[in-house]
């Protein structure tokens, strides 16, 4: 026990919690915006993995940090707007071509990775984003540490679930995407454009998970590895059903995964010897099912996901 | 406008509108001008084309033909581009659909705010619009609490703020379809009430409907559509029940009237049944069916009669009590009380009385596909049952593309059909008819009142549970009345009137009312 109270009281702890739960927060609130305006988008998984591959390549190749981050996003949006055509206008299934996008821009990155570099055995690194210095507020015990000392991504992941949040549930155009998910018609009798909503929100929340998946290869590691994503972008798709589609309870979630992983790590420093890694590396997974199990049940979810709309039909 | 001559500009005009869905002219080569202030009725039968003309003005469907042309500020009119939603709303026309289009995750303010504001604008101020909205709430009398969530919102308070949705718009013709097939009777005169008071501020409101009685107390003027041509525009005070009903229907119709069919053996007998709590409960319930015998079960909805029906049906166990079929006491299951004779005309037709995916042909014999007549050594035999569907497509007069067509593209006359065909063919002993002519237009209500009084004619005993009370009295031999789970004693029809009917569904004691 006293073990556990050690890692608890660590702020190093807290800080790892934050910076592994920052790419969780870029997904969440892309794939939250997404579902929110009724398009479940499966794609998240590639768009990471095309996010993390496209932001380094693009500082490896002499841009600097900030461009990357802006590339990253515009590959991401751009897998949004495919698969926001084949879903929204089309009307195909979100399932599928969800999936579709994530075997699309998970071998596309690859593929642009290995023609770029066809004979690299340790993958070139490049210099990532440094811990954000703020005057006063790192310096302080414990706080510091444990709040402050993350890298501006880290601190623009936390700036847009106010954003999102703000936008959602305050300004028109947050009443509209919230609208065109619950009923579409709605919003067409309204004279908005249910295509021109969905479509757009598809690529606004794509590129979001694009600059999550940027956070890995130039914040969290400064290189790009073939599998590091890992299966970040389901555990997103599944903090939406437990966030219940709400930005705050997105933040919530993200943390806490972020916090049972960073525990697993030190814990197998503490008790490995006893128990096998592989119990530990279940963990997060696990904890992350029991609390989907709990609060999925009473989840609102938006009444009109998975649904196409076609203009005019009964 | 308000100048007098102006009174007799039209504020709207629809010219030679056809519109075509493959092979289905929905509507053919249709005028129509609206008038301010006045009320319009769209009368027709269910895919008469009302709702697709309506369609068409607010911009859902593009019309193969035609124009629509709107009042300008001037006097005169201009065209009124199609298939636009907004360019509809813009010119100051406003529909209120018959499956309202609110987003119920939002307010009611919300609702009526979406879309009227740039979706650039940083920030929601909803004060002027709450004054605005305020004011038009005190002059319609359309009161609501705006900032309930649609969702919690009661039907008739969801339809409210799709009217005012209209009227923050400044609506100058309002279009309502089917509004009153949701509501209460209270809330439709209410609506009634506040759709004339609009109108004398001038609005042009077109209602669709196929209830003739508010058709006639409710508008100015009726207009009747019939397989999408407008056969009848006429003022409303010219017209009559009778006349309306033959205009739309095409053809005279005689209500079905009994005949004497002497009354045979009790063939469904229901002995002190309870079961269920709350709502859905029955409590000692005992009734007798006779052969040649029409019963009908009067009550409104919610009063028990669902479980009965599934207690008769075999679906449910009750919880005391037993049921005889022609002398015979069964165990509640539904193969047993089928084998005996029984037949069901379920109350959700879709849900429960077709497999929407399957065609007309399986749903036509799925209730005996183990029946030797459709097999071959243990194979379905296709062509018998090709057969048996084209022999009751042409008998019951099933308007579809033919025995595979699927069964939910149907109207729900014809689906009604469909099961008629299926249950009464079998010259059952006994009938239970659960709201059978539930949302039917006048023709296939007619359709399957005959039918009825056909099986009854057989020898049929019948059990009808209906909310309509012209229904009832039409067609039952005896009436009883279903409250809270307890079903009175029947009465001979006769011997009972309206009201005393109307206050034992609400509860009171037939001596009472007596």
């Amino acid at each position: 026990m006293i073990e556990i109270l050690d890692i608890l009281v660590n702020p190093n702890f807290w800080a790892a919690a934050i910076r592994i739960a920052t790419p969780l927060i870029f997904g969440v609130l892309g794939a939250l915006i997404c579902e929110r305006s009724g398009v479940l988008n499966l794609g998240i998984e590639g768009i990471f993995t095309a996010g993390a591959m496209a932001g380094w390549m693009a500082v490896w190749l002499g841009a600097d940090l900030w461009t990357g981050v802006a590339v990253a996003a515009a590959v991401g949006g751009a897998f949004g707007l495919l698969h926001a055509v084949l879903t929204v206008p089309f009307g195909l299934s979100q399932h599928v071509s969800g999936i579709g996008v994530t075997l699309f821009a998970t071998s596309l990155s690859y593929f642009a990775y290995r023609t770029a570099l066809p004979d690299v055995s340790s993958p070139p690194r490049i210099t990532p984003f440094q811990p954000l210095k703020i005057e006063g507020l790192s310096d302080l015990p414990f706080i510091g540490t444990a709040l402050f000392q993350q890298t501006p991504l880290t601190f623009l992941a936390l700036f847009l679930v106010l954003a999102v949040a703000f936008i959602l549930n305050r300004t028109p155009l947050g009443f509209a995407i919230r609208a065109v998910g619950d009923n579409p018609a709605a919003v067409e009798a309204q004279g908005l454009s249910v295509f021109g909503l969905r479509v757009g929100a598809v690529i606004v929340g794509s590129a979001l998970m694009a600059i999550g998946g940027a956070f890995l290869t130039m914040s969290a590691f400064d290189a790009f590895f073939f599998g590091m994503v890992n299966g970040r972008g389901w555990i997103c798709i599944a903090l939406v059903v437990f966030a219940s589609w709400r930005p705050g309870k997105a933040l919530l979630g993200a943390l806490l995964f972020g916090a049972f992983d960073a525990f697993q790590v030190r814990l197998q420093t503490e008790v490995g010897a006893f128990v096998p890694g592989q119990i530990f590396l279940m963990l997060p997974y696990l904890l992350s099912i029991f609390a989907l199990v709990v609060a999925a049940r009473k989840a609102d979810y938006p009444r009109a996901l998975l649904k196409p709309y076609f203009k005019g039909q009964r | 406008m308000s100048d007098a001559p102006a009174e007799q500009a039209a504020v709207l005009k629809l010219t030679g509108i056809t519109k075509r869905f493959g092979a289905l002219l929905a509507n053919h080569a249709i005028n129509l001008e609206l008038y301010p202030g006045e009320i319009v009725a769209l009368l027709g039968e269910n895919g008469a084309g009302k709702t697709t003309l309506m369609n068409i003005l607010f911009g859902h469907y593009v019309a193969d033909e035609g124009t629509v042309q709107i009042a300008t500020a001037d006097g005169g009119l201009r065209p009124l581009a199609q298939g636009s939603p907004q360019a509809a709303l813009k010119a100051g026309i406003g529909m209120v659909h018959q499956h309202f289009t609110l987003a119920e995750n939002l307010t009611g303010i919300d609702n009526i705010l979406l879309g009227t504001r740039s979706l650039l604008s940083p920030i929601a101020s909803k004060r002027s619009a709450r004054t605005r909205l305020d004011k038009i709430m005190r002059e319609s009398g359309l009161t609501v609490d705006l900032d309930t969530r649609v969702s919690r919102l009661s039907v008739g308070e969801q339809q409210r703020i799709e009217i005012l949705k209209a009227l923050y718009r400044d609506a100058r013709v309002l279009v309502l379809d089917e509004p009153t097939a949701v509501l209460t009777p209270q809330e439709s005169e209410n609506l009634f009430q506040t759709l004339r008071s609009l109108a004398d501020e001038g609005l042009s409101i077109v209602f669709i409907s196929h209830k003739m009685a508010e058709v006639l107390s409710a508008s100015d003027r009726i207009a009747v559509l019939r397989h999408g041509e407008l056969v009848a525009d006429l003022p409303s005070e010219l017209c009559d029940r009778n006349m309306l009903a033959d205009i739309m229907v095409g053809r005279h119709l005689e209500p079905e009237a009994r005949s004497e069919v002497e009354k045979g053996p009790a063939l469904l007998k229901l002995s002190g049944i309870s079961t269920g709590h709350g709502r859905d409960a029955l409590h000692n319930v005992s009734l007798q069916v006779h052969g040649g015998e029409i019963v009908g079960l009067a009550g409104v909805s919610g009063n028990g009669q669902g479980a009965l029906a599934r207690i008769i049906s075999g679906l449910e166990l009750p919880r005391s009590g037993s049921m005889e079929i022609d002398g015979r006491r069964l165990k509640p299951a539904p193969r047993a009380v089928m084998r005996e004779g029984l037949v069901r005309i379920p109350e959700d037709r879709h849900r429960d009385g077709i497999v929407g995916e399957m065609t007309v042909a399986e749903n036509l014999v799925i209730e005996d596909v183990r029946s030797r007549a459709f097999q071959s050594f243990g194979f379905l035999d296709f062509a018998a049952i090709d057969k048996r569907a084209g022999d009751a497509i042409d008998a019951y007069d099933i308007r579809c593309p033919g025995g595979d067509a699927v069964a939910r593209l149907l109207s729900g006359g014809n689906i009604q059909k469909i099961i008629l065909a299926r249950t009464l063919d079998k010259e059952p002993k006994v009938v239970l008819a659960a709201q059978p002519t539930r949302g039917l237009d006048i023709g296939a209500t007619e359709d399957v009142h005959r039918r009825l009084f056909e099986a009854r004619a057989r020898g049929a005993a019948i059990l009808l549970i209906s909310e309509d009370l012209d229904e009832l009295f039409q067609m039952s031999d005896r009436i009883a009345v279903i409250h809270r789970g307890k079903v009175t004693l029947p009465q001979e029809t006769a011997t009972l009137n309206r009201s005393q009917v109307g206050l034992m569904m609400a509860g009171q004691e037939s001596e009472d009312a007596a």
